[in-house]
């Protein structure tokens, strides 16, 4: 069996049905995107070739600008998600911790739920006038602001939501990474007079690495990604746009300004930079990454 | 208790925080809209008014959209599943010509967000006359790149001992996947079809694109519809996103367990 070097017809039963779809909605549109990216489109639809004239606009443009900084901001502070989730992992998995189960679900919940459902909810608590957050701040005397229309602000608060939907799945994600880790290892470092702290920094903390990595690159990705919660949370006002991220800005450009051509030129320069970021990562896990 | 008392008052100040929005979403369902924007706000709705919930029936065909969602959600997941065993078995374990290229193409796809494909997309589906229809909704987001590459490490990790007894026995390979393979391949098959219904679920932008008419909505477009129309009725749009969200968190529950197994057995690989 071993000499034979194909399958015969076998595989491409088993990969037709994935590869025609895969031709028709991703790697022709695609294709096609990397080439509208050197188009411009009519008010009436007519495309016409313009070269490079939508890279260069974009070099120049300040909301292109303003939007890879907005994101770059947005997907830091999700960032913070990954050590709150190691620490309330590494709190659930205490053995012999009871209640772990009802604890798991009561940070999972927001998971399953819809974020443009959720956005209703989180719109209201933000409130300016009669948002329960301000209404809880004032109870210290602090005068919170208008959350969703003050730039800057808003950012930091559709990051906040975009950190509850996501911890409980990465809390779940660590957990498993956590569970692998040989209990010895700690009953050793115990023996040892290793202290709490000392047997998380060195026994936890570099076993756990490959998860660790996981989990970053999601985040990463999802951060660069992000369009739904700003869309739902912001709408498309004003203040949308002084807040944009770069999906928002793509989606801005080729729907709600009509720009086809400029916009699947954002489109290619956003797949151009996760495809960067990710081949960093990857790069970079060699100095930190241990795999056992 | 008491060992971990610092871990339980971390874990459950927390976990109520988690929580806390939903709650005051139910507790303002039953509010009236001037008790809603009322200055200072209060939690207690005074008078119980179930007119919210009635007021999103009058509003939008609720029933309606969420018979789409369901429908569009288990057509997705059933296909999904389907399509990701098959490649993912092909590339775990068969060869043939062109594998590393196409392999590479799936790795590719993975990071490409999809959103940014929307414009030819919708000038194909347009081509093919599936604008406002299931299949417009369904068909293009069918390959699921993820789900591909999580279905391989899956069939890699089982051994090949017992394939090679089947084929040695006569089965040729379709017989070998769909008795042998596929069965051993439940763990895995269970965690996508998770993931697959709760991103089906909530999914928006795709559906907003190509779907203009209020029969053909899922609920996720519903909404923000909704939410666009009767922007300041906050009870009936807080009744609306409470009754969009409640099937899901109800299949959440009652299998709890298999969910956080399966997201669990997804991050490991």
């Amino acid at each position: 069996m071993s000499a034979r070097r194909h399958d015969g017809v076998w595989p491409w039963i088993f990969m037709t049905p994935i590869l025609v779809p895969l031709a028709i909605f991703f790697l022709w549109p695609l294709l096609r995107t990397l080439y509208y990216s050197f188009t411009t489109w009519s008010f009436f639809g007519e495309v016409r070739w313009t070269g490079l004239d939508n890279y260069e606009r974009l070099l120049s443009d300040p909301d292109f600008t303003l939007a890879l900084g907005n994101t770059a901001i947005y997907t830091l502070i999700v960032m913070l998600n990954v050590p709150i989730a190691v620490y309330l992992a590494a709190l659930m998995n205490r053995p012999g911790l009871r209640l772990r189960a009802l604890y798991r679900a009561l940070y999972f919940l927001p998971v399953v739920t819809m974020p443009v459902a959720v956005a209703i909810v989180w719109r209201m608590l933000y409130s300016g006038d009669f948002g329960l957050i301000n209404a809880f701040l004032g109870l210290f005397g602090i005068q919170g602001p208008y959350w969703l229309s003050t730039p800057g602000v808003s950012l930091v608060a559709v990051a906040i939501v975009g950190i509850w939907l996501s911890l409980g799945f990465n809390i779940i994600v660590f957990s498993a990474g956590l569970n692998g880790i040989p209990p010895e290892l700690y009953e050793a470092a115990a023996i040892d007079g290793a202290t709490p702290w000392r047997q998380f920094r060195s026994i936890t903390l570099p076993l756990l690495t490959p998860t660790l990595f996981f989990v970053t690159v999601l985040t990463l990705i999802g951060g660069f990604q992000v369009f739904d919660l700003i869309f739902v949370m912001l709408g498309t006002g004003p203040n949308a746009e002084r807040s944009q991220t770069l999906v928002y800005f793509f989606y801005s450009e080729g729907f709600l300004h009509n720009d086809k051509g400029y916009a699947t030129a954002i489109g290619i320069v956003i797949i151009a930079l996760i495809a960067l970021l990710t081949a960093l990562q990857f790069r970079l896990q060699r100095r930190w990454v241990h795999y056992a | 208790m008491r060992k971990h008392l610092g871990a339980h008052l971390v874990l459950l100040g927390g976990g109520l925080i988690m929580v806390s929005p939903f709650v005051y979403q139910v507790l303002a369902t039953f509010m009236t809209n001037d008790q809603i924007t009322s200055v200072p706000p209060t939690l207690w709705p005074t008078e119980w008014d179930l007119g919210a919930y009635a007021a999103v029936f009058a509003q939008i065909p609720f029933l309606r959209q969420l018979l789409n969602t369901v429908v569009i959600t288990v057509l997705t997941t059933v296909a999904t599943l389907v399509l990701c065993a098959l490649g993912g078995y092909a590339f775990a374990r068969m060869r043939f010509y062109a594998k590393g290229p196409l392999f590479a193409l799936v790795l590719t796809m993975l990071m490409v967000p999809g959103t940014l494909l929307l414009i030819p997309q919708y000038q194909t589906v347009q081509s093919f006359g599936w604008l406002d229809s299931f299949a417009g909704i369904v068909v293009p987001g069918l390959v699921n790149a993820f789900g591909i590459f999580m279905m391989r490490q899956f069939f890699l990790g089982l051994p090949r001992e017992l394939e090679e007894a089947a084929r040695l026995d006569g089965a040729n390979p379709g017989q070998v996947f769909w008795h042998v393979m596929l069965p051993l391949a439940r763990p895995g098959l269970s965690a996508l079809a998770i993931l697959t219904v709760m991103a089906s679920w909530s999914s928006l932008l795709w559906p907003l694109v190509v779907v203009n008419s209020q029969d053909m909505m899922p609920l996720s477009v519903g909404l923000a519809s909704f939410t666009g129309e009767h922007g300041t009725q906050f009870p009936s749009m807080l009744a609306a996103s409470l009754m969009a969200m409640l099937p899901i968190v109800i299949l959440f529950l009652v299998m709890q367990r298999r969910v956080i197994e399966g997201i669990a057995f997804s991050g490991l690989k």
